[in-house]
Formats: C-alpha cells, sequence, structure tokens
C-alpha cells in the first residue's frame, strides 16, 4: 500500500490556499478561559472562528447552491448584497422590511419564483406566486394588501398556460384578500428563460402591535410548527419526472395569513418570531432562529408531523425531510407559559389542524439546533452546505 | 415503514444499551471500525453514540465511495464532461466533490451539461433520447453499485446504444480493509462489515479478517437497533474469547452474496492492477475497470483523459483519520482550512466522511449534548 | 456507504419482466429486478432498493429472527421494570 506511482502530480491550488491561510489564522493564540481550554473547548473555537470570518463568495460562477437557502446562499447576501447595500437595520435579516410610511405601518417584500415544473400536484407557478409573498407577509406579522406581478416569457411560451397562470393567481389573491395592483411584462427570447418567471413585490399593513423577528426567542419559548413538513419540495421532485417515481402527493402551497392572524389574535403580544419554511425547510427557519437569538432549540423528532409519502420519498432519494421545501406551512416561537392555547388557535384552523409542539427554546448551547431523535440520541441539525440533493450512498 | 420502523423502536434501543454495558468490561477500551460510511451516518443521524458506554468508541472507516475518489479523478471526469457534445451524468453524491481545479457544480455552472440521475439505467436512458449526443455515466461506489452498472452496460450492448460509456470508479472493499489491517499504527478489536456490499459479496471475503487478524467481524444493517446488536455481537465475542464472522443482517444478506450481480460484474469489468484511493494512497486491485471485451463503453478509452495526480494538501490528515489513528479534530486543519463549504480532505466531502459527520453532529461532548436535551 | 431501502414489490410491469413497481411508503418507483432472477419474486415480496436495482429478496424469517432476538434480550430489562414498578407499589 502507498506504492507511489510514476504519474504526473500537481497541487490543487485552492486547497494549498486555504491551508495556508488557516494555519496563519491559528498561530493566533486560543483566548484564555478561567481554565486551561479543553478538547471541546479548542474545537469550537476553532469552527466558531471559521464561522465568523467575513463572508466571501470564492466561486468564480453562481452555481446552483446559491439559490439553495443553506450556507451558499447566505454568503452570497452577506457578502454581495448587504455589502454593497448595507443592512437595512440592527437586527437579524427577516422576510420582509416594516416601513414606517405617515401613521401607518407598512411592510414591504418581494419574491421570485422560477419552479420548474410551471404545473403540478396542488398547484401551479401562479398560486405559488401569490402565496409565497402573501406568507412573507404574514408571518411579519402584517396583513398583506397589495400584490404587483412581473412576468418574464419565454419567446414561444403557449398563451394557454399564462391564461391558466394568470387565473390562478387571480383566485389566489382573492382567496387571500389581497389584489394584484400593478405589473410589468418581459419577453426574451427562446432558450433564455423557463417559459416563465414571476416576481411578486408585497405591501401589508402592520395592524397589531406585533415585533416578531428571529432574533427575539427567549430561554423556555415553545417552537410550534404548523403541519406536516416536505410536501411542496417532494411534490416538486416527483412532478419534475426524472427520478421515475410516483407518489399521491400534493404540494402544501396556501396563504397563511388567516392562520396567523388566529395565532397573533389568540395569544397577543406572546408570539416571539414567525417565520414561513420555504428554500432550505424547517431546519433551516430552526436555525436562522437558534443563531440571531444566540439561543438553543431543542426538537423532538417524533413530533414533528410528516406524511408517510414524504418520509417513503426521502429516504429512497437519501435526503432529510427537515430541509425539504414547504410552501404553506410555517415555525412559531411562542411564549412557553402560552404553548397550549396557540397549539389550539392553530388547529382551530383548516392550515393548522396537524399543527404540533415541536419543540423549546434553552440557553445553551447558544446558536444551535438539538435534535432528540426517535430512537432516544441526540444530534446536531446544522444549516445545509448545498442542495438536498439525492444521494445513493 | 415494514423492515425499518421495527429497527427504530427506542425501548428495545434502551434494553440493548443495558445489555452492552453489561458486556463491556470497567477500564477496559473496545475500539470497532464501521467499515461502511451508511454505519456512520446511521450513527449520527439518530444520535446512537448516546446509548454506547464511554469505553467503546466507534472509528469510522474508508466506506464511503465519493470521498476516496482522488481528485485527479474528478478532473477528468470534468474534463470529458466539457467537450461539446457530452452529457455527464452521476449520482447526486458527486455533485460537490472537489476536484484540482473545480467540482461538478462549477464545472455546470461554467457550462458542462453535466445531469444527475438516481440509477445508471436512467444514464442509459438519456443515451437512447439523445443519439447525437455522447453520454457518459461516472460510475462511483463498491461492490454494492457495480453490479447496477455492469447491468446497464450490458443492456446497451444489447440494444446497440453507441453514444453511452462509463467513466468507471467503483472500488472494493476488501483490498481497503487490508491496507487498514496492514497500518502498524492500528488498535482496534473489531469491525461492523458493511452490510450491503455483503448482499453482492457474501460473508466468506471476511474470513481471512478473523483467521489472518485475529479481529472480529459482525455484517451489520442499517437501521439503529442493527448497529448496536452488532455491536453487541461483537463484544460478545470478545467476552467468549471468540473471532469470528458473524452475519447480523441475514434478513438481507445471503451467505454467498448475489451471484448475478457478481456474474456481471465478471463480464464486464476487469480488476485495476492498482488505483489511487484518497486518504489512503494507491492500493493494488483495489478497482474495477472496464474490460476488453466493452472497450466501445469504456470513456477512459474514447476519450483522452490527462489523468494528472492532485495531490492532497501535506497538512490533511484523512489518511491516519481513516486509519483511527487520529479523531477527527485532532487534525490540524479540521474546522479551520477543513469545512463542509470548502472540504480540503476526503473524510470531510461528503456528509457520511467521518470529519464532517463529526463537525455537523458530534463536535460536542457527549455530556454537554446530554444536558442541554435533557427532558 | 451504499444507500439501500426495503421496498414491496407491487406488481411486475407488463411485457418488460425485469421491471416491478416497488413501493416505500407509498412511493412507487419501476425498479430492475434482473438481479433477483433465481429467487422466483412475487408481488408481496420485500426487496432491497439501490440505484433502481433490487439486491436482494428481504427474508421474512431472518428478519423474525433478530426481532425475538431482541425481545428477548429486552425481557430481563422489562421484568427490572415491573419489579421497580411493583415495589414502588408495595
Amino acid at each position: 500500500m502507498n506504492e507511489e506511482r510514476v504519474v504526473p502530480q500537481r497541487q490543487a491550488e485552492w486547497a494549498e490556499r486555504a491551508v495556508r491561510d488557516a494555519l496563519r489564522e491559528a498561530s493566533d493564540p486560543v483566548p484564555a478561559g478561567p481554565d486551561r481550554p479543553g478538547r471541546e473547548q479548542q474545537v469550537l473555537h476553532r469552527i466558531e472562528r471559521a464561522r465568523s470570518r467575513r463572508p466571501t463568495v470564492r466561486e468564480e460562477r453562481i452555481t446552483l447552491a446559491h439559490g439553495a437557502g443553506g450556507k451558499a446562499t447566505q454568503t452570497l447576501v452577506e457578502a454581495i448584497f448587504l455589502d454593497a447595500y448595507g443592512s437595512p437595520g440592527q437586527g437579524p435579516l427577516e422576510d420582509g422590511a416594516a416601513l414606517p410610511l405617515g401613521p401607518a405601518r407598512a411592510v414591504l417584500t418581494t419574491d421570485s419564483f422560477v419552479v420548474s415544473p410551471l404545473f403540478f400536484p396542488g398547484g401551479d407557478i401562479g398560486d405559488l406566486a401569490v402565496n409565497g409573498t402573501v406568507n412573507d407577509l404574514a408571518v411579519c406579522g402584517a396583513t398583506p394588501r397589495y400584490l404587483s406581478a412581473g412576468f418574464i416569457l419565454e419567446e414561444g411560451f403557449p398563451v394557454a398556460d399564462l391564461r391558466r397562470i394568470v387565473s390562478s393567481m387571480a383566485s389566489a389573491a382573492r382567496a387571500a384578500g389581497v389584489s394584484i395592483v400593478t405589473g410589468d411584462t418581459k419577453v426574451v427570447q427562446r432558450g433564455k428563460a423557463d417559459g416563465c418567471y414571476i416576481n411578486t413585490a408585497g405591501v401589508g399593513l402592520l395592524e397589531r402591535p406585533v415585533a416578531l423577528s428571529v432574533g427575539n426567542a427567549r430561554p423556555g419559548d415553545a417552537i410550534l410548527l404548523s403541519g406536516p413538513i416536505g410536501e411542496h419540495g417532494t411534490a416538486i421532485m416527483i412532478a419534475r419526472g426524472d427520478l421515475d417515481i410516483e407518489a399521491d402527493l400534493r404540494s402544501d402551497t396556501a396563504a397563511l395569513s388567516e392562520v396567523v392572524a388566529r395565532l397573533l389574535d389568540a395569544v397577543p403580544g406572546r408570539v416571539r418570531a414567525l417565520r414561513d419554511a420555504t428554500r432550505g425547510g424547517v431546519a433551516t427557519v430552526l436555525n436562522e432562529v437558534a443563531g440571531a437569538s444566540r439561543a438553543a432549540i431543542v426538537v423532538d423528532e417524533s413530533a414533528i408531523p410528516i406524511r408517510p409519502e414524504v418520509t417513503g420519498a426521502s429516504e429512497l432519494l437519501g435526503i432529510d425531510p427537515l430541509y425539504v421545501a414547504c410552501e404553506g406551512r410555517f415555525v412559531a416561537v411562542v411564549d412557553g407559559g402560552y404553548a397550549e392555547p396557540a397549539l389550539r388557535a392553530l388547529r382551530g384552523h383548516r392550515l393548522g389542524a396537524e399543527a404540533a409542539i415541536i419543540g423549546q427554546v434553552r440557553a445553551d448551547p447558544p446558536g444551535l439546533v438539538l435534535l432528540r431523535t426517535g430512537i432516544g440520541g441526540t444530534r446536531i441539525v446544522d444549516l445545509l452546505v448545498g442542495d438536498p440533493l439525492p444521494r445513493i450512498c | 415503514m415494514r423492515f425499518v420502523d421495527e429497527y427504530r423502536d427506542a425501548g428495545r434501543a434502551r434494553a440493548l444499551a443495558g445489555q452492552i454495558a453489561a458486556r463491556c468490561r470497567p477500564g477496559r477500551e473496545y475500539k470497532f471500525m464501521e467499515v461502511c460510511g451508511g454505519h456512520t451516518h446511521t450513527i449520527y443521524k439518530h444520535g446512537l453514540e448516546d446509548y454506547l458506554p464511554e469505553n467503546v468508541t466507534l472509528v469510522h472507516g474508508p466506506g464511503c465511495p465519493v470521498c476516496v475518489i482522488p481528485m485527479g479523478r474528478v478532473d477528468d471526469a470534468i474534463h470529458i464532461a466539457e467537450q461539446p457534445d457530452v452529457i455527464m451524468t452521476s449520482f447526486g453524491d458527486m455533485m460537490r466533490v472537489p476536484g484540482g481545479q473545480s467540482s461538478f457544480l462549477d464545472a455546470k455552472a461554467a457550462g458542462a451539461d453535466i445531469r444527475m440521475v438516481y440509477s445508471p439505467l436512467d444514464a442509459l436512458k438519456i443515451a437512447r433520447q439523445n443519439p447525437h449526443r455522447r453520454v457518459v455515466f461516472m460510475a462511483i461506489g463498491f461492490e454494492t453499485t457495480a453490479p447496477s452498472t455492469a447491468m446497464t452496460v450490458l443492456r446497451a450492448a444489447e440494444q446497440g446504444v453507441d453514444n453511452f460509456s462509463v467513466f468507471c470508479n467503483h472500488v472494493t472493499i476488501i483490498p481497503a480493509i487490508k491496507a487498514i489491517l496492514d497500518s502498524p499504527d492500528l488498535r482496534l478489536d473489531g469491525f461492523l462489515g458493511p452490510g450491503h456490499v455483503s448482499t453482492v459479496i457474501g460473508c466468506r471475503p471476511y474470513d481471512f479478517i478473523a483467521r489472518e487478524h485475529g479481529k472480529p467481524l459482525v455484517v451489520a444493517g442499517f437501521e439503529p437497533l442493527d448497529i448496536l446488536q452488532s455491536v453487541h455481537m461483537l463484544l460478545g465475542q470478545l467476552a467468549d474469547g471468540r473471532c469470528e464472522v458473524e452475519n447480523q443482517y441475514a434478513r438481507v444478506v445471503p451467505e454467498d452474496g448475489n451471484p448475478i450481480a457478481l456474474a456481471a460484474i465478471a463480464r464486464v469489468m476487469r480488476l485495476r492492477p492498482y488505483f489511487e484511493w484518497r486518504g489512503l494512497g494507491f492500493i493494488p486491485y483495489s478497482a474495477l475497470g472496464m474490460a476488453d471485451e466493452y472497450a466501445a463503453f469504456d470513456a477512459e478509452r474514447l476519450f483522452e483523459v490527462p489523468g494528472i495526480r492532485v495531490a492532497d494538501p501535506k497538512a490533511c490528515q484523512c489518511g491516519e483519520v481513516l486509519k483511527g489513528v487520529l479523531k477527527p479534530w485532532e487534525c490540524k486543519v479540521f474546522g479551520t482550512a477543513c469545512t463542509p463549504e470548502t472540504p480540503i480532505g476526503t473524510c470531510m466531502v461528503s456528509a457520511e466522511g467521518a470529519c464532517a459527520a463529526y463537525y455537523n453532529f458530534g463536535r460536542f461532548s457527549r455530556e454537554r449534548v446530554r444536558e442541554a436535551t435533557r427532558v | 456507504m451504499c444507500l439501500g431501502i426495503p421496498g414491496e414489490l407491487v406488481r411486475f410491469v407488463a411485457d418488460q419482466p425485469d421491471l416491478a413497481l416497488v413501493e416505500v411508503s407509498g412511493v412507487g418507483r419501476r425498479i430492475n429486478v434482473a438481479l433477483l432472477a433465481d429467487e422466483q419474486l412475487q408481488p408481496g415480496d420485500w426487496v432491497l432498493v439501490h440505484v433502481g436495482f433490487a439486491l436482494s429478496k428481504i427474508s421474512e424469517t431472518e428478519a423474525q429472527a433478530v426481532l425475538a432476538y431482541l425481545e428477548e434480550m429486552g425481557q430481563p430489562y422489562a421484568d427490572e421494570l415491573d419489579a421497580l414498578r411493583t415495589s414502588n407499589i408495595g
């Protein structure tokens, strides 16, 4: 073994550079604590230092991972967008921005939709484009009011398909109680887009005296989940057809404004944070809360609602459903003393019928999401590095 | 789910944990290697170390087929993928694996047509649908996966699909275990044998481990209770002074493996005289290439690949981690230069690699995690 | 290293003797069963699926044997629990 063969050889420049940089950094002394740091402290210190490095986009080109909602997306937002635009406020990034507009408090948000296929069991890109933006407003505590609709269409796109999409947008808007009040259309050459992309921006009004933020979670708070996880992402993966799997599964796309309002009214002032679990799934939301609140979140795996078909598809494809997207589910952080009335309020609504209390917020270790596994072990649920890709090993 | 949920029962796990503890001699350290990355995944995904006494350590072995692919082979595959008429196909696992210059994900962003497939048969289907393109399947995996590639090539030959070929990176598990056993600084008390490889090769090929190296081996399934039971069986052998190959996973693994699968491999593939494993170096007769009879389906012969070896950075200590000599966190670059976002060495590449698993799931001491999650 | 998932063979695909529909928790996929040509597979059998191929037929008897062994192993533990409970009551 280890017999060196005579083969042309070179070094991986990127790896050598990373090692040089890191070793230079590692020669900085570990800050002295009350005791000599043990191995856990040293390892943690190293990982923390690696994580707190100023985010940089190392890739020369955008890859699909930059759009997957995990670490690569976060790095892109911090290193490219926030670096240039400046951070909107002091607190963590939320799904929408609260704006003082005269006497009213408004929330503005925007989202783009590039789902493929355009039509899938349970919905299409049209209702997704309405519900997605409505939900971003709702989880900021706002009542959604107005939407814009921007279309990027590909030359050759069937008008019948466009009609179908627009009509489902109209009915989704009616259902959510919002008006689509302005829009824009661009057509690009064949091959320059995947049929139809939609951007929607939304304005909502903050009518309740709420101050929701992922940075607000405190030890003792309860973590609630409004329904079963992973259905949208799994339904889309199946609908794409290239995995050749079949299951009776529909996207969970829905407007959450009503069920959110019910929750906010049932336990006024006791809801600390809301986030809809879209790209990156429930695991990503929990990490955002734990990170922004500098608290630990402990979740019970067996309490997380999930349909057998989502479990089946996840097992078959080697994917962790905690990272799979939903389009009609949200995570609520609620004062622990009000978890039960909050749960009752959610369950009283069609879209929260299968809601559950899935975990608690604790003080230590800050920034971490821990899972008590079904079999009784524990593990860390981290941010995802790339897309949740099907794997064989 | 049948044949799954039964093996994830917390009550049975607690009972088994009690029996495991009862079989451990206090003061004695037990070190077992789970050869297979799938086992590593199960151990971390379910938090199984919580069920093991402190003096039982599981060492994560070399059985992650993605992690052991040398960077030079990734460069070769990307070189093929960059040819204008080529569609490169592979499993999702390969997309982020770094080469000397870039990964499939980067190459795809730069314009190469690289597609993810669930099965090699899907790659063959893409070839049939695109008769004017050359479709290459980047084959990875141990003996578990090699039969699927072989069957796909046989089917391509039968159907006369002449625009399909395989860039073959299949590796074989026994030489890797041998390489680890031959290492002078090794200290292991036994092995959890790779369950799914064994469905193909059976249990006999492990006999030498018990006979010549005096280490017990239990072929283990992939559910949490399978792993705990296998640890229990290993401890039983040590307690009784036995040293055998046992099969905990008999519901899936026949003693003699799968003869049709072995025949398919033998027909389509040949052992390479040597092959480089990331972290372990060159190991003789440890990988499969395409047989001469199937040269028409061999991407290595159809395309001129650079074939340049890319050395791992000297600071990377994956070899020692793979042999169980070092713990992941003892490596100088762990968590500094080498992170799951920018993996420098093989053990950080896939989520099942020993270092990635440790970085993601295991970086806190068991006591602290236990304390934090106490009900 | 190799993701293998137990699934139930639901039916064979007409005119394609090598293909069968296999279901995992209500999720179906066509799976190539040529590697199990010697096993006389029938609908209702369970197989281990890996990258679109069935690698092995799962033995119900062996599965039961493991579970029975685990039950038996859990027995002293359960007895102990019972004893504890009784002593608490007593």
